[in-house]
């Protein structure tokens, strides 16, 4: 008995020693930051700032070699708090997120043949470009779902991925998969995108789908900031000149572009304040006659009728004009937007 | 004569299967199809850079005139195959399953040969580099399937001498007969072709390799054949035809793992490329027209049929007396290698060997069950690949790990699926496979 | 005229295999050697059958509802995993251990792997060996020979295996000379239900083999590992070890070389890793029933094994058509 128990309790304290022994001989001297960092950090290892993982990542801004502005997936408290331990600054940079230009919903594209096969895009894309009648379709089996690591993906009824803007952070996978590069990445602020990729002429398009491009140039005409291009039969939105007003929205025939600004949360309307002189020159330049008022008395905006592009903000040379954001989630109908952030313009 | 019966000892390669033969049309004379009213010439019918067309809307051509030149060394012209108006170069369906660009052709019905086309005036002076001139000029690539330029498979570099060519009339897929119809019909093409590429190669070994359903063929060519070129017969069973396997079951050498026949000294040729590099030679006539096997239970009359270059999947069909009524499937090549076709618009190009048009029943595909990890798809690979190993990592998207298991040297010839029990679709798999890994090699490289 | 074609990568043609169509004739093979037992066991062998294919079947399918699973019960796997198992156990085995084991068999040893195709072990053998740990007096009630309408009740008798186990402990010294190897060849012997008889066995085998859907490797190299191994046991000392011949008819070596061990899911897909499997198995067999405590060690080797495989299929993926060795390469890329 004495034997058994002497014989196990040395047992044991020579594998102590020797766990104790390699703990020193094999010490790999870490920065205390790296853990720290990497623990702040998502944790997806979407590869999104050009490193294996998160942990590689972590390492690299510690060594000074990554930015922490290449992580497109961290939240704006976390980033600023991995500055803080690094001393460094942080820029913000405009947040994006990802879009599908292609909208092959409610019978828009036909197929052209039945495919039985893997359930994958890549994998089908290999066998006759895909069954969609327009070689620019999506092909809806699911690939960009299946590989977003924040699974801001889900598929349609119809076969067309949604993404949910509360997830997307960006990182830029599903572009990357994607074996017919409709997926695109997108300013969130501007909320406004042509939902299709064909080149095709606008009589070839219309033959295969209901809703696609068929490059007639309406929303070029009507656009007040020139935010519209027009290449090869495709319409474009130019982000940096976009200032998110829809009306390309509402005069595109084929509902090709889409307004994304409730989703997004970034619909704004126009404030007037105490300063209007009653100038007028804001209610003349409104592209949708939203604002009334008397000459040299206040003027104010129908919130109903103004779809926030900003010209009389512009315009205005009192500054009495401000664009707030609003939050149109509720039902339209009932009363005016409410306010859900102030701002200037 | 004597010379060629001695029995040539022939080997057997690892793997393979074998499915029904379904030779509905062996005994089918090869027929003319009637002249198509437009032809549609893709200008990308071969391996290698799409042809440059040097016509534009509007001018006439002659049957056998060139409509597009060689885009360079690894390309073909491609020639008019029947008299008429240029309409236009415009896109149009390619049996790739896109859009590419073709020459439109429609026909004048006179079907006037181009006067420049005359036979060379002592054919049996001529050298090997003008034979494989001639046989570039008249656009000839490899009628097997995979179309490659034969000029350039017959100029191989110099670090890499050729002692043998084997003549492929093995036309082991199920269904198709268009090489049988031609060896028993035009036998003295095929061997004075062979003499031909041989002198083009500088070669003596000649040998023909037939597969034993078509012991009539083999009489054939024996009967049209000296003690040069040996015609061997071998044992049915798929993938025969494929070049690594009649390689190693004709001359037993192994062609190393990523390399070609060359690297044993070898140059294989379908015996339709050396049938027509007998017509180019002897009469001048550029590849323009090709047998192609018509079948299936899809189609109401079987045929194999000559058909125009450029001629619409749908003329041919109509010319066999059209569809079945339950026709799921349009097949161009055979049953295990053929690209399935969902538009019969498409044109028959140079390397269309059969259309074969399968019903409902005969098409029916399987819902994919799990991997039993039976071994079945190891035990006929002719690669002695593991299948199953890179279906199962591409499925989880494990690339690396899937090129682990060799997936890069596949021959997509369909062993491993046709066997599997699961219906698994692992020459898709394979495809995808190998699709994935050099986009991440282009990827990688920037 | 449909305008819309079927486009799926090739081969647009298949081979008369389906997976029903193995699984069925697996369960053809193993009918001689179901008779065999309900001839020799009668009604006891019937309701043991019985219950376990009625358990197996409906652990199965509910197991695929709850994990909302296709259903595939018809696909015939999971019968035989109940007739394997039924045949695995001693013919006295209670009713009760009968269902305990299917259910053992069926969720723990298939079903939580996620089904036909996932799981690394053998099922059957995973709920004999659970069965022999937890209930090992149920699990060693072996019985004599009881025909269908014989009138004999069952007599409670030892394997030859297990006597000769005992023979060796007690007296030093196995006596073979009262053991006639024709019964054993027919399956006239104490043991589970299904492995006594090597004949009705061979003949389920045969079948299998013609059809290609087990191949000679697995079980020629099992069986000859162990007849090679205790043969030179034998030779070395013929008193303390019983002879080759001897260990290759008794006990479930046939049964577990033929059926369990070239069970597909859990053994390498390649020739030589299933040679290699093959050895394994007859090493390890051969170890537990000369120097184990367990008079019969098939179900621990080939579990053993079938932890192995995946080790092994990564090591013995066959050679390419064309593999170069690296310095050979030369010219070739």
């Amino acid at each position: 008995m004495l034997s058994a128990i002497l014989t196990l309790a040395g047992l044991g304290f020579l594998a102590a020693l020797g766990l104790a022994v390699a703990s020193r001989v094999f010490y790999v001297k870490m920065d205390p930051r790296v853990a720290t960092i990497a623990d702040i950090l998502p944790g997806a290892n979407c590869g999104a700032c050009g490193y294996g993982g998160c942990g590689a990542f972590a390492q690299a801004i510690v060594s000074g070699e990554g930015k922490i502005e290449a992580c497109s997936a961290i939240d704006e408290e976390g980033a600023h708090a991995i500055a803080d331990i690094m001393g460094i600054m942080y820029t913000e940079s405009e947040k994006e997120w990802a879009v599908v230009l292609c909208r092959h919903t409610d019978g828009g594209v036909a197929n052209t043949f039945d495919y039985v096969g893997i359930s994958d895009c890549r994998a089908a894309n290999l066998v006759g470009g895909g069954p969609k009648a327009c070689p620019s379709a999506c092909i809806g089996l699911g690939t960009c779902a299946a590989v977003c690591p924040f699974g801001a993906i889900t598929m349609s009824a119809d076969g067309l991925p949604i993404i949910d803007p509360n997830r997307c952070t960006a990182c830029g996978v599903c572009v990357a998969e994607c074996p017919k590069n409709v997926i695109v990445l997108a300013p969130v602020s501007s909320a406004v995108s042509v939902h299709c990729s064909s080149e095709d002429k606008g009589a070839a398009v219309k033959k295969v789908c209901s809703t696609g491009c068929i490059g007639c140039g309406a929303c070029v005409r009507v656009c007040p900031f020139e935010a519209m291009t027009m290449e090869n039969n495709l319409a474009a939105v130019n982000y940096s000149k976009c200032r998110v007003c829809g009306l390309c929205v509402s005069v595109c025939p084929t509902n090709a572009i889409r307004d994304h600004r409730d989703e997004l949360k970034v619909r704004k309307i126009a404030v007037i304040g105490d300063d209007c002189n009653g100038c007028t020159l804001c209610a003349r330049a409104c592209p949708v006659d939203a604002i009334a008022g008397n000459p040299k008395e206040q003027h104010t905006v129908d919130p109903a009728r103004c779809i926030g592009c900003g010209i009389c903000a512009d315009q205005c040379k009192r500054g009495a004009v401000s664009m707030i954001t609003v939050d149109n989630t509720e039902d339209e109908a009932s009363g005016p937007a409410t306010v859900v952030g102030g701002g200037g313009r | 004569m004597m010379g060629a019966r001695k029995k040539q000892k022939t080997y057997r390669f690892q793997g393979g299967v074998h499915p029904p033969e379904e030779k509905l049309t062996a005994a089918l004379p090869t027929e003319a199809m009637p002249l198509p009213e437009k032809i549609y010439i893709p200008l990308s019918q071969h391996i290698g850079a799409p042809a440059v067309p040097v016509v534009k809307e509007g001018d006439r051509v002659l049957t056998g005139m060139v409509v597009a030149e060689a885009g360079g060394f690894v390309s073909t012209p491609v020639h008019a195959s029947i008299s008429g108006t240029v309409t236009g170069i415009v896109d149009y369906p390619h049996p790739v399953g896109r859009n590419m660009p073709a020459v439109v052709v429609e026909s004048d019905g006179a079907d006037k040969l181009d006067e420049k086309i005359t036979p060379p005036p002592d054919i049996n002076s001529l050298t090997g580099e003008e034979i494989r001139e001639i046989i570039k000029n008249a656009g000839i690539v490899g009628l097997g399937g995979a179309a490659f330029p034969t000029h350039v498979k017959l100029s191989p570099p110099k670090d890499k001498p050729i002692d043998t060519l084997i003549i492929n009339g093995a036309e082991c897929e199920p269904y198709l007969t268009a090489d049988h119809r031609l060896m028993l019909e035009h036998p003295e093409k095929v061997i004075g072709g062979a003499r031909l590429l041989a002198k083009a190669l500088g070669v003596t070994r000649v040998l023909t390799g037939v597969e034993k359903n078509k012991m009539d063929a083999v009489q054939a060519l024996t009967g049209a054949t000296g003690s040069d070129v040996a015609v061997v017969p071998f044992a049915v069973h798929y993938p025969q035809g494929a070049e690594k396997q009649l390689i190693k079951a004709s001359v037993d050498r192994v062609v190393p793992a990523g390399g070609l026949p060359m690297d044993v000294g070898v140059v294989v040729q379908n015996v339709g490329t050396a049938a027509a590099v007998y017509d180019a030679v002897t009469d001048g006539m550029p590849l323009i027209s090709r047998i192609v096997t018509v079948t299936g239970p899809g189609i109401r009359t079987p045929k194999n049929l000559r058909v125009r270059i450029g001629t619409p999947l749908s003329e041919v069909i109509a010319s066999c007396g059209g569809l079945a009524p339950d026709v799921r499937k349009v097949i161009l090549g055979g049953p295990m290698m053929g690209n399935a076709q969902f538009n019969l618009q498409v044109p028959v190009i140079k390397g269309t060997s059969g259309v074969l048009l399968l019903t409902e029943s005969a098409a029916e595909v399987l819902q994919p069950g799990p991997c039993l990890r039976c071994g079945n798809c190891v035990r006929v690979c002719p690669m002695g690949l593991t299948p199953l190993m890179f279906a199962r990592y591409t499925e989880l998207g494990m690339f690396d790990e899937a090129a682990e298991f060799n997936v890069a040297d596949c021959i997509e010839c369909g062993c491993c699926a046709y066997e599997c029990p699961a219906h698994i679709p692992l020459v898709q798999y394979a495809k995808y496979a190998k699709a994935e890994i050099q986009n991440r090699k282009r990827k990688a490289a920037g | 005229m449909k305008d819309v074609y079927l486009i799926t990568s090739g081969p647009h043609v298949h081979s008369t295999d389906s997976i029903p169509r193995v699984m069925y004739s697996v369960v053809l093979a193993l009918l001689p050697a179901v008779a065999v037992s309900i001839l020799f066991f009668g009604a006891a062998a019937l309701m043991m059958y019985a219950i376990s294919i009625i358990t197996c079947i409906a652990a199965e399918a509910a197991c695929q509802k709850i994990m909302k699973r296709p259903v595939t019960v018809t696909d015939g796997s999971v019968l035989i995993t109940a007739i394997l198992l039924a045949m695995n156990l001693p013919p006295s085995a209670p009713w009760w251990l009968v269902v305990v084991g299917s259910l053992t068999a069926v969720v723990l040893g298939k079903q939580v792997y996620g089904g036909l195709g996932y799981n690394p072990f053998n099922p059957v053998l995973v709920a004999r060996v659970v069965l022999l740990i937890s209930f090992p007096v149920q699990m060693t009630n072996w019985v004599s020979p009881a025909p269908l309408f014989s009138g004999i009740d069952m007599v409670s008798m030892a394997t030859p295996l297990g006597e000769i186990k005992t023979e060796l402990l007690t007296t030093g010294a196995i006596d073979l000379a009262r053991y006639n190897y024709f019964d054993f060849t027919v399956g006239f012997m104490g043991g589970s239900l299904g492995e006594m008889s090597v004949i009705a066995l061979l003949l389920g085998a045969l079948f299998l083999l013609y059809r290609g859907y087990i191949t000679w490797h697995i079980p020629v190299t099992y069986i000859g590992t162990v007849f090679v191994l205790t043969g030179i046991f034998w030779m070395y000392d013929p008193t303390s070890f019983a002879n080759p011949v001897f260990h290759v008819l008794a006990g479930g070596l046939v049964l577990g070389a033929f059926f369990m061990a070239t069970d597909m899911v859990t053994t390498p897909v390649s020739p030589r890793g299933m040679v290699i499997f093959g050895l394994g198995c007859g090493i390890l067999t051969v170890v537990i029933r000369l120097f184990g405590g367990y008079p019969e060690g098939v179900a621990f080797s080939i579990l053993l094994m079938n932890a192995a495989t995946p080790i092994i299929d990564r090591y013995t993926v066959p050679r390419k058509f064309g593999y170069t060795r690296p310095d050979e390469a030369g010219g070739a890329s």
